[in-house]
């Protein structure tokens, strides 16, 4: 989540400083008594090095999938690359996925898609924390649902003209924090904005996929 | 030949620079590769009209109205900003080299070798006012568009009559690519605009000119020291705005009125497809929640300040987003047939042999001062010392900072 976080740091400043005049010397670091327990100063830390060492900002995210049986398999995702050297996560993180009944399938699992929509939810919800704070908002509560439409025919190759993937992606987000309706959306925007699997939903990626 | 300082160009900016040196006394010349405003006079489309009104093109010592204007709020068309920097060029008596091409600007012993096409001078101090806007910025994409399209960038654009017939793709929706898709869907030609980032502002708020407001406001002498992140600020794309007699708003939902389809940002080229990116929602609200936060602080400064000569603050309608936009353009159908690229400039310093280009290629200073080589300045860069800085007024101010800052060097130098 560095990369992400840090860009959310990144992104989050200028729009401070269009939105007020105020050029006091309070330190918004220091003054405020918001706490959303994110790391705002390492974040700063990480910046300023990884400007200064672009190299360093280089990442690699891994994962191992493994077939268990029927369309049910089991994920695992323990370390990643960056900063110049690997790093282990603190534990090994296990995820699975399956199908659902009306499938065929035993719904071992959430489905893959179903994922995908909790990858894009963390990474938003984790984007609004970080803006937040930098914002000295103090949140509340963030809850997010999700819809992801899909036309499954696709998927069943039962008509070439409909794609596989999602036809359109819907967030609802309700939040309770000390900010107006609009500073509260502009957390919102602001977390899209920089959010890593937002941009892996909404632009094109090149995948590979070989065979050893 | 020698002298004490040599200013590249002969823009607003290094005009500017050349008057403060004058009114100092410090022996300089002005180099210009072409004629007094030749980016003005050679990369511009035929119909641009400066953005900023009238009354608010000023440089040091000389000012619209001192030159005649009497249209304040209106906005000048090339040929006429090409005469108010001539005329402004014979009156500060700038001594300009024209014709004359920088090839080399390197540091030697305490001072600078310029070399040009026309000889070499040798001096102490070095001005770069050689513009923030040389080159276009088109986006890597991974791939080229199909054989059949015409892709230009809007340096190249002059007009809709040298476009194919057809439809146009303008990429970017800044102050270039809204004032593009505005004259070309007039021409006849439909146009898409894939938008990306923008800054979304009205021409008149509460009855005056939006950047009556940024300067009134004390906004656009905000300085580069008192951001919280200048990097941020300095990428900021120019804001959509317009110059044209009706003082219109140009954002999108005055494009999507005409009939503009907008689309998302362009994200990559495979194929003979344009892939198009999910964001343009999001893109929309994020320029539509900063334009209501400028016009809270328009409207906070109004009411601290009591103005009572302006209209009732207003709010506008937030951009219309098409619900399903598309997600990618088949460029090999015919519909599209010509791309022009609105993504932004950058400087050229091709030929400046002195390292203090970062690893973007953009220079590295405090405020214009390059302060790993001393003796070097650059004037006229998006948000150089102010938020005005790129703006031909902006030039007045920074000029002064930056030529003190000169003299006060070369005095170090007569001490040493």
């Amino acid at each position: 989540m560095l990369i992400g976080l840090v860009g959310f740091w990144l992104a989050s400043l200028y729009i401070a400083t269009v939105s007020t005049t105020d050029t006091g010397d309070s330190n918004p670091m220091t003054t405020a008594n918001v706490d959303n327990g994110v790391n705002v100063e390492h974040l700063l830390g990480a910046r300023q090095a990884l400007s200064e060492a672009p190299e360093a900002a280089q990442f690699t995210w891994k994962a191992t999938n493994e077939w268990l049986n029927g369309t049910h398999s089991r994920s695992a995702v323990d370390s990643y690359y960056g900063l110049g050297e690997e790093h282990q996560h603190r534990s090994t993180f296990s995820f699975e996925a399956d199908h659902p009944l009306v499938f065929g399938a035993e719904d071992n699992a959430a489905t893959p898609v179903e994922l995908v929509l909790a990858g894009l939810a963390s990474c938003l919800t984790a984007g609004v924390a970080a803006v937040a704070q930098n914002r000295e908002i103090q949140l509340r509560s963030v809850k997010a649902t999700l819809e992801g439409s899909m036309d499954i025919l696709g998927i069943l190759g039962g008509d070439p003209d409909v794609r596989n993937g999602f036809n359109d992606v819907k967030v609802s987000y309700d939040i309770d924090a000390d900010a107006t309706a609009d500073e509260i959306r502009a957390l919102v925007a602001q977390s899209q904005k920089r959010s890593a699997v937002y941009d892996i939903i909404t632009n094109p990626t090149n995948v590979t996929v070989e065979v050893a | 030949m020698k002298t004490t300082t040599v200013v590249v160009g002969a823009g607003h900016s290094g005009l500017a620079v050349s008057r403060r040196l004058t009114e100092r006394s410090i022996d300089h010349v002005v180099i210009e590769r072409g004629k007094v405003a030749n980016s003005w006079r050679t990369q511009r489309w035929d119909s641009l009209r400066l953005l900023t009104p009238n009354w608010q093109s000023r440089l040091p010592g000389y000012s619209y109205g001192a030159h005649g204007g009497d249209d304040p709020d209106g906005f000048m068309s090339m040929p006429e900003v090409i005469r108010f920097m001539s005329d402004y060029a014979r009156l500060v008596d700038a001594p300009i080299r024209t014709g004359t091409t920088v090839t080399s600007v390197r540091p030697s012993g305490g001072g600078y070798i310029v070399d040009t096409d026309q000889g070499r001078w040798e001096c102490e101090t070095v001005v770069l006012a050689s513009g923030g806007f040389n080159l276009a910025k088109v986006p890597e994409l991974g791939g080229s568009p199909p054989a059949p399209i015409a892709a230009l960038s809007a340096l190249e654009y002059r007009n809709p009559d040298r476009l194919a017939p057809g439809g146009v793709l303008v990429v970017g929706a800044s102050a270039t690519g809204v004032q593009i898709a505005d004259e070309v869907h007039r021409s006849g030609r439909p146009v898409t605009v894939a938008v990306g980032e923008h800054v979304r502002m009205p021409r008149l708020y509460r009855g005056r000119d939006v950047l009556w407001w940024m300067e009134r406001s004390g906004l656009f002498d905000e300085r580069y020291d008192e951001v919280d992140d200048v990097v941020r600020v300095r990428r900021t794309p120019s804001p959509q705005l317009v110059g044209t007699s009706e003082r219109a708003t140009l954002d999108l939902n005055a494009l999507t009125d005409m009939g503009v389809r907008l689309v998302g940002r362009l994200a990559a080229l495979r194929g003979t497809e344009g892939l198009l990116s999910g964001s343009l929602a999001n893109k929309c609200e994020l320029a539509d929640l900063k334009q209501g936060r400028l016009l809270d602080t328009f409207d906070e400064w109004a009411a601290e300040s009591r103005l009572d000569d302006v209209g009732p603050p207003e709010r506008f309608e937030p951009t219309r987003v098409p619900p399903s936009p598309p997600l990618k353009l088949d460029l090999a159908r015919g519909e599209i047939r010509t791309i022009i690229w609105a993504t932004g400039f950058k400087p050229d310093y091709s030929w400046l042999d002195v390292p203090v280009l970062d690893r973007k290629g953009q220079i590295r200073h405090d405020g214009g001062v390059v302060t790993e080589s001393g003796g070097l300045y650059v004037i006229g860069l998006n948000f150089l010392r102010r938020r005005k800085s790129s703006f031909i007024h902006g030039a007045g101010d920074d000029s002064w900072d930056l030529v003190s800052h000169l003299a006060r060097h070369l005095d170090s130098l007569v001490a040493a």
